[in-house]
């Protein structure tokens, strides 16, 4: 592909000097993004992890005399509504004794604690795959059924991967973006070369040349551009990636997890300059046909 | 070469209108047929419109009116990939030659038979033996702006036959060189026009025309074709 004829001189074009820059350094950008996207994945799909499985909702006692009947009472509507919520697989309340069973290593087994007024427990068991949104849930359970509450760390939990979610979705989207500009310039540059060498299109046109021959060489142009400027848009982000690994590492100390990028991340930044390459290619190649398509 | 029963048309123009944007139509009905295998000369004074005549006959042009119908297509009806099968069967001698400066002789006479896919190997055999028979031996790795304007001339010709076409256009191919040159190119020309090529000559060199007498012409004036004899 790249050893292929060209009846046009493009190797001196101006498009020659600065598309090659233009792709390097969308392509660092992207390779950020990618790498960005990738240790977010990774960390999402360890706490999900945490997440997964069970949770406790606790129900604060009702003091006095009718308080038993009052807590019991809601400890069933917290019931209810868990099993209404979707991602729920099941929810079982502890009884007196379960929760007293629960308790005896710390208190011990006294009569007199029976007489305490002692939060009450559900069991939840949520779907591992429904990636559900413990904050609502834990905001509808505060709000139907006074003193219930779910465990806090886990709602904290639950909201950092929202944002983790949400950042990769934004990172996938500056991703896209930076292949429409490139798209974009690889379309404004193809335009001006065929404009320059207009006279010659026109002779390899009327002398029997198939729009796609034409097109063939400027899609190849692109080609080697698009794909020297990838090479070195990678080779600028791969230190950049070790810096900011690096400068993560010294600040960690229990605050941020592990930061690393996975074989994946590596492999999907590896064939950016193959996407740079194959879009400034498919570009060309449709926007000379488009142009081509005005001739007689 | 193909084979054509003689006394079909190779080109028929059927009340062909042409202008330029919006300027005033350079041609009008235009109506008139080529026989396969024949030689025309197309004449008239300096702006007639013989160059833009050629050019719709070379698919260079759409006609503004009329029908163009270039071996036995309707091009108006002819869908637009199948286009280039038809202007190979055309060689052009374009009244600037239009080589491409940045190629060869070599490989601007090699342009053709590429574009068509033809093997490397047959493009080295026969354009070297094209050119030498043109007399441009020595200039096979010449750069256009490195010829005289009859060595250019002579490229463009070579470029126009080296496929073999059916139908030769040349526009004023002998503009630029002495008589004795003019000569030996229109004799070329006659050679072609035997092996079964049609022809047309656009020139307003009337000398030359008398010489070759014998060849019907296509007279254009006023933007009309006056008289086909
Ligand atoms: N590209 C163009 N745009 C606008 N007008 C044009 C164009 N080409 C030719 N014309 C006009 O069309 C008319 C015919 O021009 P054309 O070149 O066909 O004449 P010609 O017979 O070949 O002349 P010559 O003998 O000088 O080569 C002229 O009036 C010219 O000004
Ligand atoms: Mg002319």
């Amino acid at each position: 592909m790249l050893n292929r004829r060209s009846d046009l001189p493009l190797k001196g074009d101006a498009t020659s000097r600065f598309l090659p820059w233009l792709v390097a350094l969308m392509v660092y950008l992207s390779a950020v993004a990618v790498a960005g996207t990738f240790v977010l994945a990774g960390l999402v799909s360890r706490w999900d992890h945490d997440v997964a499985g069970t949770l406790t909702v606790q129900i604060a006692p009702v003091p006095g005399e009718a308080g038993e009947m009052l807590t019991d009472e809601r400890v069933r509507q917290a019931a209810d509504l868990l099993r209404r919520s979707t991602g729920v697989t099941a929810a079982r309340p502890l009884d007196k004794k379960q929760t007293l069973a629960l308790l005896e290593p710390w208190l011990g087994s006294a009569e007199v604690v029976k007489d305490l007024p002692l939060p009450r427990l559900i069991d939840v068991t949520i779907d591992p795959d429904s990636r559900m949104d413990l904050g609502d849930l834990a905001d509808r359970l505060g709000q139907s059924v006074p003193g219930a509450s779910l465990d806090d760390h886990r709602i904290w939990l639950s909201r950092l991967i929202n944002l983790s979610l949400t950042t990769q979705w934004l990172a996938i989207g500056i991703v896209l973006l930076i292949g429409g500009v490139t798209s974009a310039t690889v379309i404004y540059a193809t335009r001006t070369g065929m404009a320059v060498h207009k006279s010659v299109i026109e002779v390899l046109h009327l002398i029997g040349a198939h729009d796609d021959y034409i097109a063939r060489q400027f899609a190849d142009r692109a080609f080697s551009l698009g794909f020297a400027g990838g090479l070195l848009g990678v080779a600028l982000a791969v230190p950049t990636l070790f810096a900011i690994g690096w400068a993560a590492r010294r600040v960690e100390g229990g605050f941020l997890p592990q930061l690393s990028l996975s074989i994946a991340g590596w492999v999907v930044i590896a064939l950016l300059p193959f996407a740079a390459a194959g879009l400034a290619m498919y570009t060309a190649r449709l926007t000379v046909h488009g142009t081509l398509a005005r001739l007689p | 070469m193909r084979h054509r029963p003689r006394g079909e048309h190779i080109i028929r123009f059927d009340g062909v209108g042409l202008r330029y944007g919006l300027g005033p139509e350079v041609l009008q009905d235009i109506t008139f047929a080529l026989p396969a295998g024949s030689f025309h000369f197309l004449t008239g004074p300096s702006g007639a419109g013989k160059s833009s005549l050629l050019r719709l006959m070379y698919l260079g042009l759409r006609p503004t009116r009329g029908r163009v119908v270039l071996f036995d297509k309707d091009i108006a009806l002819t869908k637009r990939y199948e286009l280039p099968a038809l202007r190979r069967r055309v060689g052009v001698v374009f009244q600037d030659f239009r080589l491409l400066d940045h190629l060869s002789a070599l490989d601007n006479v090699a342009l053709p038979l590429r574009v068509r896919g033809v093997k490397e190997s047959e493009v080295q055999k026969h354009v070297p033996e094209l050119l030498g028979w043109v007399g441009l031996t020595e200039q096979l790795h010449a750069k256009p702006s490195t010829l005289s304007g009859g060595q250019k001339q002579r490229v463009a010709i070579a470029r126009a036959v080296i496929g073999r076409p059916d139908l030769l256009l040349a526009d004023e191919p002998t503009g630029n060189v002495d008589d004795h040159i003019a000569m030996r190119l229109l004799h070329l020309f006659e050679e072609l026009n035997k092996l079964g090529t049609t022809i047309v000559v656009a020139t307003h060199n009337e000398a030359m025309v008398q010489r070759f007498g014998h060849h019907p012409r296509l007279h254009l004036e006023h933007g009309t074709v006056q008289r086909v004899s």
